[in-house]
């Protein structure tokens, strides 16, 4: 396997298959790998195979699953629960929802496969009511692989009974959290609580619940079929197998991508998504959303995988990449995640809820030029603060956008306070328009368009632009034949 | 009535389904067909696919040329969707990118009916886990 640098195992049959026909999925040894483990394999056994494959956690963590199984099937209760979380609440991932809106079966079929190893007859999938397309498509099959006797009573005649439904999130990021999804799905408030007692031994109604990715199921099937010692080939020592990327920003191939693990950002970026867009330069890429950091130039050939994420100041995240070039601010960027965090904080806990309040607001200081150096200082103290005492994830995680751009763009940042310049062009309280006067010759276009009479100068003669008064529309530029009008 | 009560029924669905498909696929057989796959997951039809879809069936129901046309998820490729594959008999399937209505009508007349090539294809760049 070293032809292409893609391998597609979650996305298998995305693409491939008519995800409304079950048929198509069968066809393609859909169901097989549940009968295989009902059938060839006790349950314990499913979640050795599952152990010694050594697939970790899809959805962020990196947990490794097998051994999650394992603790969800030790723990003894008249009901147990399987939980798909298919949340995905980060900005710029759509993992999750392509490979349910193309491969629900394969999710269904995973869940099932959980269900026997952990002793459970229910499964559950969480889903934001905002992928109407992907809920339509598991509803529909969900009633064919009941239908099919795939799923429900006894099922291969097996004396296992395994059935799935569906629950509706409002689409809140703090909702992707397991113990807040579980509360969510309970019909309370979709606010996180402390672990322990984790899901596997207290979840859904109080039951030991098993909570994973929608990425992580669709990886099951397949690992089944093919064996733990197949799949634990691929990848690095302590991350196995493949991982989907949603790449997005400034990239040409904006779109899906499923790598070994152990592929390097340089091949992601520069190879298969074909560089960036408009010829620009390279500056930065996001993984991990809002949870996680932005590797750099020097990052390039650092082979993707949890461990060294982490060790590089970012994470793996759920697999969003966001891509930025030269024209991007750094300390927007850091800003931008926090406006995302302000907006999606739970507000349980004081931390989180003010901590990243008073964040942004020294951000939005910044980027208008009115910061202190004093300012990143208390910036970096917060941001540890925040990350040390908050309660869930999300607060634990969101100072992490600001710590590594100050730790790879510190200069921005300087530029910013000190020059009151933003280097990448792109915060627009820093920009001051002005009028080159030899290239000027008095048309008066522009002082035609300003609209708020910001530009003054007689017929003929060089014009002049107030800056108080410019709320730098940019109206005058587009105006003006003689490039006379520049930004700085 | 559950059409799957065993494993060997499953098996044998999948068997069945599997050869009725090879005779499909294959060049010369009495069921050889053109098969059409459009990327009809929310980024395809927010690019409009299904427009595509529509198009493509009743266009090669007009010029007589018999084919089926499913949809089926996101093939991946977000920055030139729509997108679809196309697989002659006897032939690897060959995935279009930039696919509008102008485009879809050029693969029908030079691809599918001269077998000529078309600007677009987007070439395989994967594996799968058989190969
Ligand atoms: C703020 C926050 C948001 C999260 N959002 C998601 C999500 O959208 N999808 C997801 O699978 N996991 C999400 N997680 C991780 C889950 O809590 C949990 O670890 C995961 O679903 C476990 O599945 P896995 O082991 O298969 O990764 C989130 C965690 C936090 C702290
Ligand atoms: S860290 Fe934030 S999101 Fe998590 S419980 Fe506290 S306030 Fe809520």
């Amino acid at each position: 396997m070293t032809k292409y640098k893609q391998i597609r195992i979650a996305l298998n049959n995305c693409g491939v298959i008519d995800p409304e026909n079950i048929e198509e999925y069968i066809a393609r040894d859909g169901y097989m790998s549940l009968g295989k483990c009902l059938t060839e394999m006790t349950p314990q056994d499913v979640v050795k195979e599952i152990k010694d494959s050594g697939l970790r956690g899809r959805g962020g963590g990196g947990f490794p699953t097998g051994l999650k199984w394992e603790i969800a099937s030790k723990n003894k209760a008249d009901q147990k629960y399987v939980v798909c979380n298919a949340d995905e609440g980060d900005p710029g991932a759509f993992m999750d929802r392509s490979v349910l809106e193309g491969d629900p079966h394969a999710v269904l079929e995973a869940m099932a496969i959980c269900g026997y190893a952990i002793g459970a007859s229910k499964g559950l999938v969480y889903i934001r009511a905002e992928y109407p397309l992907a809920i339509k498509r598991l509803k529909i099959a969900i009633d064919q692989a009941r239908e099919f006797g795939l799923l429900g009573k006894n099922i291969f005649d097996k004396n296992f009974d395994f059935d799935v439904e569906l629950r509706y999130g409002a689409g809140a990021f703090v909702c992707g959290e397991e113990t807040s999804l579980i509360h969510s799905m309970e019909g309370l408030r979709g606010e996180p609580t402390i672990k322990p007692p984790f899901p596997a031994e207290k979840g859904y109604l109080d039951k030991p619940t098993n909570v994973n990715n929608v990425e992580t199921f669709a990886s099951i099937p397949i690992i089944i079929r093919k064996g733990a010692s197949w799949f634990n080939k691929i990848g690095t020592e302590k991350s196995k197998g493949t991982k989907v990327f949603a790449l997005a920003g400034k990239i040409n191939n904006v779109g899906l991508i499923e790598v070994p693990m152990g592929t390097t950002l340089r091949e992601v970026i520069f190879e298969i998504g074909g560089g960036i867009q408009g010829g620009k330069k390279f500056k930065a890429v996001q993984t991990g959303g809002p949870s996680g950091g932005c590797l750099t130039e020097k990052h390039l050939d650092t082979p993707i995988d949890f461990d060294n994420l982490i060790a590089a100041g970012s994470m793996m995240g759920s697999g969003g990449m966001i891509v930025m070039d030269e024209d991007n601010c750094m300390v927007s960027v850091a800003k931008f995640f926090l406006d995302f965090t302000v907006e999606e904080s739970c507000g349980k806990c004081s931390p989180c809820r003010i901590g990243n309040k008073r964040l942004h607001e020294l951000l939005e200081r910044i980027t208008k030029g009115q910061g202190t150096m004093d300012d990143l200082v208390r910036l970096r103290n917060m941001s540890n603060v925040i990350k040390d005492t908050s309660l869930c994830g999300l607060g634990q995680t969101s100072p992490n956008p600001v710590l590594s751009t100050l730790d790879n763009f510190y200069h921005e940042y300087v530029a910013h306070v000190k020059d009151h310049k933003c280097p990448a062009g792109e915060c627009k309280d820093l920009m001051k328009y002005f009028i080159i006067a030899d290239n000027c010759v008095g048309c008066t276009a522009c002082a035609r368009v300003c609209p708020v009479g910001a530009i003054t100068g007689e017929k003929k003669e060089a014009h002049f632009i107030n800056s108080e008064t410019c709320i730098k529309c940019g109206a005058c530029i587009e105006r003006c034949k003689f490039d006379a009008i520049i930004i700085q | 009535m559950t059409k799957i009560k065993t494993f060997a029924d499953l098996t044998k669905m999948r068997n069945d389904l599997q050869q009725t498909q090879a005779l499909v696929d294959m060049a010369d057989s009495s069921e050889s067909v053109i098969q059409i796959k459009v990327g009809m997951g929310t980024s395809g039809i927010a690019s409009g696919a299904k427009a595509v879809m529509d198009f493509l069936i009743e266009a090669l129901e007009k010029r007589n040329i018999e084919a089926i046309v499913t949809q089926t998820g996101d093939m991946g490729y977000s920055y030139a969707e729509p997108t679809i594959e196309v697989k002659k008999p006897g032939k690897e399937p060959v995935v279009f990118g930039y696919v509008n209505l102008l485009k879809a009508d050029e693969i029908i007349e030079k691809y599918i009916k001269r077998s000529e090539t078309v600007e677009g294809i987007i070439p395989v760049n994967y594996h799968t886990i058989d190969n």
